[in-house]
This record gives structure tokens, sequence and C-alpha cells, in this order.
């Protein structure tokens, strides 16, 4: 079963997408290297350090603020496989299922740097640092199917939108 | 017989051709799509992979976050969304002049009007609920998607609905009262759903409605809704462009929360860094500040500058702060100047720019540096949104920015009086 396993990246409430990418960085010549500016103002040096597959961990209210598709693009430019959090902010959540990101809504007890398997088709957390396991319920139908077809444009693509 | 509706299920409905209520997902018609110069690029790209033709008439392009351009990035950018323009013959294309903050200019050229189905690449797009319209924000790859289908999907959302009661005492504005209600419920307290508001609404100016709308968004709300009624009419009769129509809740309308607020017991309010739930009323502020910002899709209307010149007329900006006032759009700047307001603001010492997001984002024209703070009548205050990630923002009314320009901190131009 396909999963994603990686280093676990703690964050707060509210994360908001002026964070995760700031607004000076959004010109269209940065949107191949967008990975380079991530979280740059709130934590400096994060954006180089990420490995591939590693997953964000946080509260409440991810995502917030801005529309710009430009915040989940570039977590995933940046490597990250997951973002797991209790809730997110709504024009975030629908980029990302559009973009290709996975986002899990799930509390899920695990500190900075813990090692962090997500199982999707199971709704598993496994976090393996403290052999603890958390669940979380699937997608309604619709947005699986968005999510298995690769986003809206697919969909578009395939004359079924 | 069918379960009563509130106005985002009664529009979505229509939209859809699908009797829909809160929770459901329905595919429906769009009657406008906004891009700017920020979010368009990713749309176009998109869009022109899938090798279809764009629905041109629904499509709006307005250049407002970057333009005038700042620099060489953004040069290219904007031209991107000039070709993409040109080669589409989009006829909705704004240039430089012709343009302004994206959601003032949805208004002023009559994009926006009761009972329409907008989505803007942009979050503040709920603006346009202050008149009635179920409006909201989406991700570029949606907005082209729009470009090509002329629809989208929606999930109907419940509704809070918002009661209100009373009417603002003098100097108490749109501002403070959403202020107030994100304070009270949190920058998550409407996530995925739509405010509704009712009640004696006539006590709210058509422009503070629009102040309201627009930071539905602040509370993670889809939008923000206020009925259409007289004063929606002649607000937009001048402008509207086609048809519209008007849609009220039905009395047995089935919401997931109520709220009340009486506007006679609103003080004038400041959100303080770094969330807009962090709202005090100014009466407790005790802030310095380095600048003061009028402008911005949220209070960069004509009423605003009003109030803002009424403060200020006569008086001199602080010797320690910049003052900075952006009209919204070319409409609301022409206005200004016919009545007087641009001079007033300049003989007081301010700085006045053509319209412009500029600063409200950390774009250009007013950025802060490390330590500095600024009360701004925008609607975010997050970690370095005006710049530097350690300057602050204090989010306020109009008002209370042309008061806090004069005084040198916050403070409530009803203060002035004794002071200055
Ligand atoms: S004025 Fe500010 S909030 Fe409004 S659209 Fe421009 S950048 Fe966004």
């Amino acid at each position: 079963m396909e999963s994603h396993r990686g280093k676990a990246w703690r964050f707060e409430d509210h994360v908001d997408t002026d964070q995760i990418i700031p607004a000076e960085r959004l010109v269209a010549e940065n949107l191949s290297k967008m990975n380079e500016f991530v979280f740059e103002k709130v934590r400096p040096g994060m954006a180089q350090k990420i490995n591939k597959g590693d997953i964000i961990l946080a509260g409440k209210n991810f995502g917030c603020g801005s529309s710009r598709e430009h915040a989940p693009r570039s977590l995933i430019q940046a490597g990250v496989s997951c973002i797991i959090a209790e809730s997110f902010a709504r024009i975030f959540f629908r980029n990302s299922l559009n973009v290709g990101l996975l986002l899990v809504e799930c509390k899920v007890d695990a500190s900075e740097g813990d090692d962090i398997e997500v199982i999707p088709k199971a709704g598993k957390v496994i976090n393996h640092s403290t052999g603890e396991e958390f669940n979380f319920p699937q997608y309604p139908e619709f947005v699986s199917e968005l999510v298995a077809a690769g986003g809206l444009m697919s969909l578009i693509k395939e004359g079924r939108f | 017989m069918s379960k009563g509706k509130t106005i985002a299920e009664k529009i979505l409905s229509d939209k859809s051709g699908v009797d829909a209520y809160a929770g459901q997902i329905v595919n429906a018609q769009v009657d406008y799509v906004m891009v700017n110069d920020v979010t368009g690029p990713i749309a176009f790209r998109e869009f022109e992979e899938l090798g279809m033709e764009p629905v041109r008439e629904r499509m709006v392009l307005i250049p407002d976050h970057y333009v005038p351009n700042k620099d060489v990035a953004s040069a290219e950018q904007a031209k991107e969304m000039r070709e993409f323009a040109r080669r589409w013959g989009i006829d909705n294309y704004f240039e430089v002049g012709r343009s302004g903050v994206c959601h003032q200019l949805m208004v002023d050229e009559g994009f926006a009007a009761p009972g329409r189905l907008i989505v803007g690449a942009d979050s503040h797009t709920c603006t346009y609920g202050g008149l009635g319209a179920f409006s909201t924000g989406v991700g570029s790859t949606e907005a082209a998607a729009v470009f090509a289908t002329g629809r989208l999907w929606f999930k109907v959302p419940e509704s809070i609905k918002v009661n209100i009661k009373g009417s603002f005492r003098p100097g108490v504005g749109g501002k403070d009262l959403i202020i107030r209600i994100i304070t009270d419920i949190g920058v998550d307290g409407a996530t995925y759903k739509a405010f509704e508001f009712s009640g004696d609404i006539s006590a709210v100016p058509v422009s503070d409605r629009l102040t309201i709308a627009n930071m539905a968004i602040e509370a993670g709300g889809k939008a923000g809704i206020f009925p259409c009624d007289e004063m929606t009419e002649e607000y937009i009769k001048e402008t509207v462009r086609g048809e519209w129509t008007s849609y009220e809740a039905d009395p047995d309308a089935v919401y997931s929360a109520e709220l009340e607020y009486d506007l006679s017991e609103l003080e004038p309010m400041v959100a303080y860094p770094h969330l807009p739930e962090n709202g005090r009323p100014v009466s407790e502020a005790d802030v310095k500040i380095d600048q003061a910002w009028l402008g911005s899709c949220t209070n960069g209307r004509i009423e605003d500058l009003r109030i803002a010149a009424e403060v200020i007329k006569g008086r001199k900006v602080h010797p320690d702060v910049r003052f900075i006032v952006v009209p919204a759009s070319p409409r609301v700047f022409n206005q200004a100047m016919a009545e007087g307001l641009l001079a007033i603001f300049m003989d007081a010492g301010a700085y006045v720019s053509g319209p412009t997001c500029g600063a409200c984002l950390g774009g250009h024209m007013g950025i802060l540096a490390a330590g500095e703070r600024c009360v701004a009548s925008t609607n975010r205050n997050f970690i370095g949104r005006m710049g530097h990630k350690d300057s602050e923002v204090y989010l306020a009314g109009p008002g209370v920015v042309a008061a806090s320009a004069v005084a040198g901190k916050i403070v409530n131009p009803e203060k002035l009086e004794e002071v200055f």
C-alpha cells in the first residue's frame, strides 16, 4: 500500500500562506525555484534542510490567508510529501488537491524530527519514533476522485468535468 | 415541501440547476472569474495546456499587486498577463491607469452585483458579498478550469447568521464590526462557512458592507453575504453591467450558528499583530507608530477617504510618521481629487499614490523595516505581511489610521480633539 515516510517538521496553529512563501517571492520567474523560499521569514534555513519525503505537522487552520497556489506548489518543490494538521484553511485545501499535495486532517502527537509514516488508503499515521498510531477519515467521494485523477486539470483533460 | 434556504444555498442552487443544501457538492455556472498579476501566470499556463477555447466575456484580468511594475521580475509578470489578454482576445483586461485594486475594480466596473456567482484567484474575492453576490477566492488552477469550462465545483457552505441591530456611533464603522466578529469567533471560526448578515442592515452603508464581506476570509469564511436592498441598488445603479438577481433567505432557512451584534455597543477596534483575531478597543491601545497606511480592498474606497480626510483636515502628520494614502481605484482617485480630499492629505504632509495593492501585501511603496510599526486600513497583519519579519502591522478603520498619523501613536479620532 502506498505510504509516505519522512521526518516531521512541527508547526503550531494558523500557519498562513505569507509564512509558507512571502508575497515578495511571487513573481513568475520564481515559479521553478519556489522551494528556496519556503518558511524563509519564520524558519530561516529550513528550506535547505528539508529532505524529500519530509512531513509537516501542524495545528489548526494550516494554510490560512491568501489564495496563492504558490504555497502548496512551493512545499511540493521543497520535497514535502504530506501535511498533517488538525484542520486546513479552505482555499489552501482546494489548491493542494489540484497540485497533488497530500493533506491529512488528523491530530497527531509527535515532536520535531520524529519519523512519521502516512498510509492514505488505510487512513493511518504511524509515529515510528514513539510507536503510536493515529487514524483519520477518508475524503468524501468526489474529493477522493479528484485526488485520484491528479486534480481538476486532469479531470478536464479526460473530459470528466 | 422543500426546506427553507439561505442566500448561499439559493444562489448555488440556481447556478447549478440542483436543489442544493449545505454539505452538497455542486457543479455551478460561474458569472465571472478574475485573476490578478500574481495569480494569473499560473492560471494562464495551466489553461493553455488544455488546448481549449476560453469563456472570454466572463474573464476579468486585473494587474494590481506589483503594478506599476516595481522591478524587472514584476514587469515580466505583468507582460505575461498583457500578452495572454491579447493572444486570447480578452476585453476585460485593465491596463495600468485604468486598473486598481482588483476587488474595487470589480465593483467599479460593474462585474460584482447581487445574486452573481463570482470566483477570483485572490482570497478577498469574498468582498462582493457586500452587494449580495456569492463570491469566493479560489486558486490559479481552479481559475484556469473556469476559463476553459465556465464552471467550477463548490461545496455548498453552511451559513452563520449575523443579526445586526442598532446603529454605529460616530467614528465607528464596518471595519470595527468585522474585527470584533473575528476576535469573537477566531481566525478559523467560520472555516468552510458563509456569513449571512441580516436584521437591520440599513444601518450599515454599502461601503461598510464591502469592508465586512472583504474580511470574511480572515475568519476562514468562504463568503460573507448581505442581502440586496434599496441601498445596494442605489450603490450599483450607475456602474453595474447586465442583469442581476436579488435573493433573500427563507424564514425557515437553517443556520449552523447565529450571532447578534448591537452596533451601538461597538467602539473603534484595532487588531494587534500577528492575527486579525487579536482585536482590542482602540481605547486600550498604547502603540507608537512609524507609518500609517490608508488604502486596500478593505478600506480604500471614497467613503473611507472622506472619513480620514475629515479627521486630518487642518492638522499635520506627526513628524516621526509617514502617512501613505492609496485610493483603491481610478474612480476613487478621481472622486477624491474632485472633492479636494487628496489636497487635504497632501497639505497634512501625507504621501498620496495612484491605485495599487502596493504595501498591503508587502509588495512595494511603503515596505516596513525591522522593528517598524504600521497602523493600516488593510485586512492582514501576519508576520512580515508589510515587510521585514520583525515589523508589525495593526489593523484599524480609516478614522483611527488618520488620527494615528497625526498623533504618532494609535488613537481614537475623538482623542485627537483633546491633544492636537
Ligand atoms: S489590497 Fe491587499 S488584500 Fe486587497 S487584493 Fe490587494 S494585496 Fe490583497
